[in-house]
């Protein structure tokens, strides 16, 4: 197929704002839109800039917006998008040039919930932890994320004020508020209830669409406000 | 102006190894830094599925011995022995050590940590298949990446996130540092450090078909190359039989492991003929030369460059719980659901055995006299111990940088006590710049992305899962032309704001050097072992080359080959039947 890529471009050390440019790409159907972009680097424009690593879904650098919903691009394949499909910079972090936006304030909301398991007792048999196949699968879905930012960067309430936590970390507190070894679950929920944190959230449900592992980001919200009104976490 | 930074310790790279290896550096009280082109979240650790092996027995008698003689039969008797023992000793309670820290596993009945069968693990030194991988879900690397970045961020770890390293500095016999380019803004940073620990991984993006991240250029192999440290046994390439077709997406043999089986256009289960004992689970050069066999007969599926690996017969609830991002990646890329549907499969470039010499604890040694270059360390599939030999098994790749990403920062942190900083020798950063005034500069006809085409073409066709003498020379003759024509390239980013263009054009400066010396080592190995399988000289020579290649850049650019001996230790190297 004959794809028509409307990209949009910025380069702070030339352009006072972004534009648009169009390019012109072969591909297959079961190409990636990461495909289509790589093609355009290599062989037309290498000066198009955007991350990118793993290319099939697990690395997370290359979420953008693609025809307008949050996405990676190494994910969506092309015959989901036709032939003409515009890509844009995620929304809501500062754009660095092209594609690249600064990820500095996602990954300081991603360290400020204490991603990381509080447990100092020693397990009694010197082995490890035991932990039931339940308890396990409790915090299962939150253990996905690959914190790729496609959920906080499709979120309204994130757009509006960037104080806010955002999904992306509190699917990450939820990984260990849930998890039956963690010890620190009050100590996050305090953090997440206060004004920068879950109440912020408006169940719109933007998180859930735009994640790339299909966690059910909205519903794990729900369980940590839960949690803040009623005390429960490891059930 | 050079902005100058001053640390006891710098970790190369953000995966696994290194993650490892900076916690351990911070609890043993050195000031560390990683440096990572990537977010460390992004690495490639986070790629692997199926597990992590370690004898805990938690499910069926295991034990570390028998762990390590399948690591060794594994390695086609090429690994070094003492290395392979300490790491199938240390893997049961580097495990743990995972478990405390948060890791979560994939759980048993009665709450242990879950473990399943993978291919060449065994028990009672052969007898059958065990279950030995450690694993959650099958996205157990997914989980370690996850796990280690967030005791880093817990321990106050330093990180430089999209810095690439590109040189490597000495001074007085010593390594006193790095150079690095900042890629938001084209600045070159140095960093100073008593210690400096290579962690980049591996280098898959030599070949056309790989289960590799774009990142894996082989950047640390290649910087230190250029800078007169040999590189090891670097033509042990492993080629996993079960990527996605044309693809190269990888998907684990913990679907093997679950009972899944490869079937050609006849629906046989043909390993059976291959491998009549582990059938399925043999280790992975001989799947993945039985699978080209098919392939060469005439048993592809519809005559097309691929077999099938059916899992249909699992049921969907192991499908989906066991193997849920599998499930994903088939729908996504396919359109299948390999409940129903069975996989269309061939090998893909995985992962390299060979890399920088190091010994036990991480140290780079330079030569057949245990010589060290005090300060200089690496880990990782960057480094080449040697645990894996000629033929690596599933699930030692993540054992391999827990546990000597694990001793090399231990091994570091002890070092920094007592060792000052090297001086910093005037010139340090001039390389560097010449390097990128030149890709910058450049006004010459070739293209990077046509010289890296060609390049991953002819590494496929000739240096791959089948070599012979005149494919061999053949590409030996061509990645020198493209060397020669890589001094003609033009760079069209002229931004010094995240230039990746520039940045492509200089990791394409590794994947030459690397594919160079691979294809060298190969042609000049002239018998078969583990993955290196030719067809010319199609029977293993323990008389002639039971030894490690070490391959030095010589002063006219060329390569010289050395060798050093393999350590043996309790195994003697016998006939290799799965």
């Amino acid at each position: 197929m004959k794809a028509t890529f409307r990209i949009q471009r910025f380069d702070p050390t030339k352009d006072k704002k972004p534009y648009y440019r169009e390019y012109q790409v072969e591909l297959d159907p079961t190409d990636r839109v990461l495909d289509g972009l790589n093609q355009i680097k290599w062989y037309q424009d290498g000066s198009l800039t955007f991350r990118r690593s793993c290319a099939h879904g697990v690395c997370g650098s290359d979420a953008m917006r693609i025809n307008g919903a949050n996405g990676l691009a190494c994910k969506v394949l092309m015959r989901d998008v036709g032939e003409k499909v515009t890509i844009e910079p995620i929304l809501g972090l500062p754009v660095i040039k092209d594609l690249i936006v600064d990820m500095e304030p996602f990954f300081a909301q991603y360290r400020s919930v204490m991603p990381y398991l509080v447990n100092d007792e020693v397990p009694p048999d010197g082995r490890e932890r035991i932990q039931s196949i339940e308890e396990r699968e409790r915090f299962d879905d939150t253990t996905k994320c690959i914190l790729c930012a496609a959920c906080t960067t499709a979120c309204p309430s994130f757009w509006a004020n960037d104080q806010f936590v955002g999904p992306a970390a509190i699917v990450n507190a939820h990984r260990f508020i849930f998890d039956s070894r963690d010890r620190a679950a009050r100590e996050r929920l305090d953090i997440l209830n206060s004004k920068t944190g879950v109440w912020r959230c408006r169940t719109i449900y933007n998180c859930t669409v735009a994640c790339p592992r299909e966690i059910q980001i909205t519903k794990a919200i729900g369980e940590v406000k839960q949690a803040i009104l009623y005390g429960e976490t490891t059930s | 102006m050079n902005h100058v930074h001053n640390f006891d310790a710098i970790v190369v790279g953000g995966g696994g190894a290194g993650l490892m290896a900076a916690l351990h550096l911070t609890r043993g009280g050195a000031k560390a830094a990683v440096l990572t082109k990537l977010y460390p979240s992004r690495s490639h650790t986070g790629a692997a599925q199926g597990g992590i092996g370690a004898a805990l027995g938690n499910l069926e008698e295991d034990h570390p011995e028998w762990h390590a003689f399948d690591t060794v039969k594994g390695s086609d008797y090429l690994g070094d022995q003492d290395a392979i023992e300490i790491m199938c000793n240390d893997a049961p309670e580097v495990i743990l050590e995972l478990e405390h820290m948060g890791l979560p596993f994939s759980r048993t009945e009665d709450g242990r940590i879950a473990q399943r069968r993978f291919g060449g693990h065994s028990h009672h030194f052969g007898e059958g298949p065990v279950r030995r991988s450690c694993y959650a879900a099958d996205r157990t690397g997914h989980m370690i990446l996850q796990t280690l970045y967030q005791q880093c961020i817990k321990n106050n770890v330093t990180f430089f996130d999209e810095y690439q390293v590109v040189d490597v500095i000495f001074s007085e016999g010593r390594c006193a540092g790095v150079v690095a380019y900042r890629i938001q803004t084209g600045e070159i940073h140095i960093f100073r450090a008593k210690a400096v620990i290579f962690t980049t991984g591996g280098h898959g993006r030599i070949f056309a078909v790989t289960s590799n991240a774009h990142a894996f250029t082989g950047d640390g192999p290649a910087m230190l190359f250029r800078r007169g440290i040999p590189l090891e046994d670097m033509e042990f390439y492993q080629f996993h039989p079960t990527g996605i077709a044309k693809l190269g997406i990888l998907i684990t043999e913990g679907v093997r492991g679950e009972g899944g089986v490869l079937r050609n256009h006849d629906g046989e289960r043909f390993m059976e003929r291959y491998a009549p004992t582990m059938k399925d689970l043999a280790s992975r050069d001989v799947v993945s030369r039985a699978i080209y066999m098919e392939i060469r007969e005439g048993r592809g599926i519809n005559g097309n460059r691929w077999v099938h690996l059916d899992a249909t017969h699992l049921g969907r609830e192991v499908v989906e719980t066991k193997l849920p991002d599998i499930t994903d990646f088939c729908r996504t890329y396919l359109g299948i659901d390999p409940a129903v549907d069975p996989i269309p499969v061939a090998p893909t470039a995985h992962y390299a055995m060979g890399g920088i010499p190091t010994d036990v604890d991480g140290r780079v040694v330079i030569d057949d006299w245990k010589t060290i270059v005090p300060g200089l360390y690496a880990a990782g599939e960057c480094a080449c111990v040697s645990v894996h030999g000629a033929n690596r098994l599933g699930t030692n790749s993540l054992l391999d940088l827990v546990v000597f990403g694990r001793r090399a920062g231990r091994h570091m942190a002890e070092f920094c006590k007592q060792a000052d900083l090297a001086p910093l020798p005037a010139d340090a950063a001039d390389a560097t710049r010449e390097t990128f005034d030149r890709l910058f500069s450049g006004e010459g006809s070739e293209t990077p992305a046509q010289i890296r085409e060609e390049l991953q073409t002819v590494m496929m066709d000739h240096v791959g899962v089948f070599r012979e003498q005149a494919g061999l020379e053949l590409a030996v003759e061509k990645v020198r032309e493209l060397k020669e024509r890589y001094t003609r390239i033009r760079v069209q980013d002229q931004s010094r704001v995240f230039n990746t263009d520039v940045l492509e054009a200089w990791e394409l400066g590794n994947l030459l050097d690397v594919a160079e010396v691979t294809a060298v080592s190969a042609l000049n190995r002239t018998e078969s072992r583990g993955a290196h399988s030719r067809e010319d000289y199609p029977k293993r020579n323990d008389e002639e080359w039971l030894k490690h290649t070490l391959a030095y850049r010589t002063e006219d650019g060329g390569i010289e080959l050395r060798y050093k001996p393999v350590i043996i230790t309790k195994f003697e190297p016998k006939e290799r039947v799965y």
